[in-house]
């Protein structure tokens, strides 16, 4: 067990190098952000101060090697427009978006895992086939357009929930938390709803697929055989077997919710990071760019390790090795 | 019973009252911080100038008025003198003075790991003398005209409180302390801003108690907020929605002209350009807009109307110089180029391109309003007189970098005249690329015309305003006249606000909180 953690943690490292070479490369072949971030009432010389102020002027392998150097004593960089250290900048709109996430999350589980345990049960009942209908519509409706529609819907026209942003924040732990108040889950519905709608369907369907699959099986007939509720069978047999590719799912999927929640972010204005990503690559704000998607890979490769163990309580015959991984 | 229904009737009327002496205002992009010098950028500079104001105050129209400085005057040719204004206080009570000013003067050339952008309105200055507590005089190592301008842009710290603030003691509002109208209450990154009234401002009283910024980047969540009353003023409507928006019962609009002039660079100054082809798609042997027949040809072709009617709703003004009528240096005789596509062709025929030739047009598609809609009708209408034009628009950060190494024939930009006045335009745009004078930074023509540079030097050099204003007229004309770039148009800035609000348009895009008030 030791072992293998060790093991994830020292791939990790080598990930997380890569990935900030890439970036860095990447945006260098953007664009310069001085030629964005300039004022156009600069000239030339306030041009090259300002380059020579960001540590731009230098050849791209020393803006790395300084950059690697911080790096390794923990400093990811300052900001270019916020002149603040680019990893508090994203620590503190973090809670934002992992308050989304969780939510969605929870809301595509609460929702889906019943859903598609009744589609799979029922499939070829109407209500199997509402369910299934449904679900397409989630996959394929594309989050920009059905975050429109909520506003629209619900905010403009019936006009019971706000249109966009966060609502009041408690402070818990050191954390601001905004579903505690009514006022702050009123502003987290919409977003919530969109954000989730995408992995609700992916539930909904993993969870039909799972279950029509382990309904067939030995050992579903023969707890019925043996004179069991079905109730039983689904709660205990069927639900605890079909778990694993759902964890599998639902934690990678957590990852991708929050890295990718940008859309959602945007359209709802929600203060998280995924907003502030996209304002940092317009800006070609790199150290900020650089630094996020080091947080994001580090969180999937936490994620994955988080995963790995799940299994290990799921599902008795996972054992975790070194060779495993 | 009658004294509860008392209470709750009393409850009620403060509710209301509180209600409506507050505003709810979306942004329509991103402020990164509340240090007024780290990046200059206008939606910063728009909150910034309501904390802390600024010596020199601009009108609507980018008139300049008096601010915290009383009056200023010429001492003599590179002497500036400001009279500051008596008895006002900052945020935290304390006094300001000619020491608050000396010290924002020099905090801009100080800070360091910002691409900041300020010392180009204080580096001017060779030295500040405190005359007294309430006068300050700046020396120049020569004759600096604009002067007034720049103090117009400049947010003023108090050095009390700013001198040993990092950036974050100004986001957590400790060092946030200014003059301005407003003080700063809270500044949530990425969300809003939210700023109360300072009861101890030296101008008109503001009509909000609070007022709450909110950064609502997404256009149609923007207007959103405000169909659903979450918000009781928007800036920039979204084009496409204008109509609607305009239509509405519920909402009121306000435009005026912007400072802000769309056109193409034609790239004019070099032998060879690189997109430009023969009609077989070979390189040209020489670059056409090298040919001033071209360039106007190119000119006559445009149907700049139809730009602004089809393309932008009606949401801007044809062009013919770089800033509006109304700025300092507008040349009255000078009008936007009428549509003459014959007049074009024959041009082109005399210039020797009777076929025309093949260009591609570059320009960015998330910058401007519908700058990628207005670079394809371009195209569309050169195509028309024998030049078969292509498009290549990219996102505003890959197109300044490849547009700033010259890399285009035909590049758009659009130019904001945050000055008020032509030299700015003139000396940055179509001045002869010179970096030791530091003119022509974004002459992607490389355009050069002594006659023209020597014309605008003279004019940087002339305090006499009158005198100024005359040659820069003789300037622009010099210059446009000669199609040193295409104007296309003004853009046209626009607000919308529930009814019950009314605000003030301005040319300068800034949308104040002072600048609103109830009907």
């Amino acid at each position: 067990m030791l072992a293998f953690a060790l093991r994830r943690l020292a791939q990790s490292a080598g990930v997380l190098f890569v990935m900030s070479l890439l970036v860095f490369v990447g945006v260098y072949a953007i664009g310069n952000p001085v030629d964005i971030l300039i004022n156009p009432q600069a000239d030339q010389a306030e041009i090259a101060r300002a380059t020579a102020a960001l540590g731009l002027d230098q050849p791209l392998w020393r803006q790395y090697w300084n950059f690697l150097s911080g790096a390794l004593t923990g400093d990811l960089g300052r900001s270019f427009v916020a002149n603040v250290p680019a990893v508090h900048l994203i620590l503190d709109r973090m809670p934002a978006t992992v308050e989304l996430a969780l939510t969605a999350m929870v809301i595509a589980i609460v929702l889906g895992i019943p859903l598609g345990l009744l589609a799979g049960l029922k499939p070829e009942s109407w209500v199997g086939k509402t369910i299934m209908a449904g679900s397409i519509l989630g996959f394929s409706l594309p989050t920009f357009w059905v975050g429109l529609m909520l506003i629209m819907i619900f905010s403009v026209h019936l006009g019971w929930l706000p249109t966009t942003g966060r609502g009041p924040t408690v402070e818990v732990l050191g954390l601001h938390v905004s579903v505690l108040t009514w006022d702050g889950i009123r502003h987290i519905l919409l977003p919530a709803t969109n954000l989730a709608l995408f992995k609700l369907s992916l539930l909904i369907r993993l969870t039909r697929a799972g279950t029509r699959e382990a309904l067939s099986q030995d050992y579903v007939r023969f707890a019925r055989a043996k004179g069991l509720s079905m109730r039983r069978v689904v709660a205990v047999h069927v639900l605890k077997n079909i778990m694993i590719p759902i964890v599998t799912v639902v934690g990678l999927e957590f990852g991708s919710v929050i890295a990718f929640a940008i859309v959602t972010e945007t359209i709802f204005a929600w203060p998280g990071m995924g907003k502030l990503l996209i304002d940092s690559i317009n800006t070609l704000d790199r150290p900020v760019i650089v630094a996020y998607l080091l947080i994001i890979v580090f969180l999937f490769v936490l994620l994955n390790l988080i995963v790995d163990f799940t299994y290990t309580l799921l599902d008795p015959r996972v054992r975790l090795s070194g060779a495993r991984s | 019973m009658h004294r509860n229904c008392l209470l709750a009737l009393a409850l009620a009327a403060s509710a209301l009252t509180a209600s409506a002496a507050d505003l709810v205002v979306g942004m329509g992009a991103d402020v990164t911080s509340m240090d007024p010098h780290v990046l200059n950028a206008a939606p910063n500079n728009s909150i910034a100038e309501q904390v802390f104001g600024t010596l020199v105050n601009r009108d609507p129209r980018q008139r300049l008025e008096p601010g915290l400085a009383e009056s200023w005057r010429v001492v003599d040719e590179t002497t500036w003198e400001f009279k500051l204004r008596r008895g006002v206080k900052f945020h935290d009570g304390s006094d300001f003075t000619a020491e608050d000013v000396a010290y924002t003067v020099e905090r801009p050339a100080t800070l360091k790991g910002v691409p900041g952008g300020f010392t180009v309105f204080t580096r001017a200055i060779v030295e500040k003398i405190i005359v007294d507590p309430h006068t300050i005089r700046f020396k120049t190592a020569k004759p600096y005209p604009n002067m007034p301008i720049d103090m117009s842009l400049l947010p003023i710290l108090s050095k009390k409180a700013a001198q040993n603030a990092t950036s974050a003691d100004f986001d957590s509002g400790k060092a946030a302390i200014g003059a301005g109208p407003y003080r700063l209450v809270r500044f949530t990154k990425g969300d809003r801003i939210e700023l109360a009234r300072n009861e101890a401002y030296w101008g008109p009283k503001s009509a909000w108690d609070r007022v709450t910024f909110r950064l609502l980047t997404n256009d149609a969540s923007r207007l959103a907020a405000l169909l659903a009353g979450d918000v009781h003023l928007i800036e920039v409507i979204p084009p496409q929605d204008f109509a609607k928006v305009k239509a509405n019962k519920d909402l009121n609009v306000f435009t005026i002209s912007s400072n802000r002039m769309i056109f193409f660079h034609l790239d004019s100054g070099r032998d060879k350009t690189p997109f430009v082809f023969d009609k077989s798609g070979k390189p040209v042997e020489k670059n056409p807009f090298k040919d001033v027949r071209v360039r106007r040809a190119l000119s006559k072709a445009i149907n700049r109307q139809a730009i602004v009617d089809r393309v932008m709703e009606g949401l801007a003004i044809p062009a013919g110089q770089f800033v509006p009528e109304g700025f300092f240096g507008y040349v009255p005789t000078l009008k936007a180029e009428s549509y003459d596509p014959d007049g074009a062709r024959k041009l082109l025929a005399e210039a020797g391109y009777p076929d025309g030739f093949t260009l591609t047009l570059h320009g960015p598609n998330n910058r401007y309003v519908n700058d990628e809609q207005v670079v394809q009708a371009v195209a569309q209408m050169l195509a028309r007189v024998g030049i078969a034009t292509r498009v290549e628009t990219l996102p505003f950060s890959v197109y300044m970098t490849r547009a700033r190494k010259y890399d285009f024939s035909a590049a758009l930009l659009g130019w904001g005249v945050s000055t008020g006045e032509a030299s700015y335009p003139l000396g940055s745009l179509i001045a002869t690329v010179d970096a030791k004078k530091g003119m022509g930074p974004f002459n992607w023509s490389q355009y050069s015309n002594q006659k023209m540079d020597a014309l605008l030097e003279q004019a940087l050099a002339t305090v006499d305003n009158p005198k100024r204003e005359k040659l820069l007229q003789e300037a622009t004309e010099m210059a446009l006249r000669d199609h040193a770039v295409i104007p296309l148009h003004y853009q046209v800035n626009t607000w919308a606000a529930r009814k019950g609000y009314v605000y003030t348009p301005r040319t300068d895009e800034r949308t104040f909180a002072h600048a609103a008030r109830p009907q």
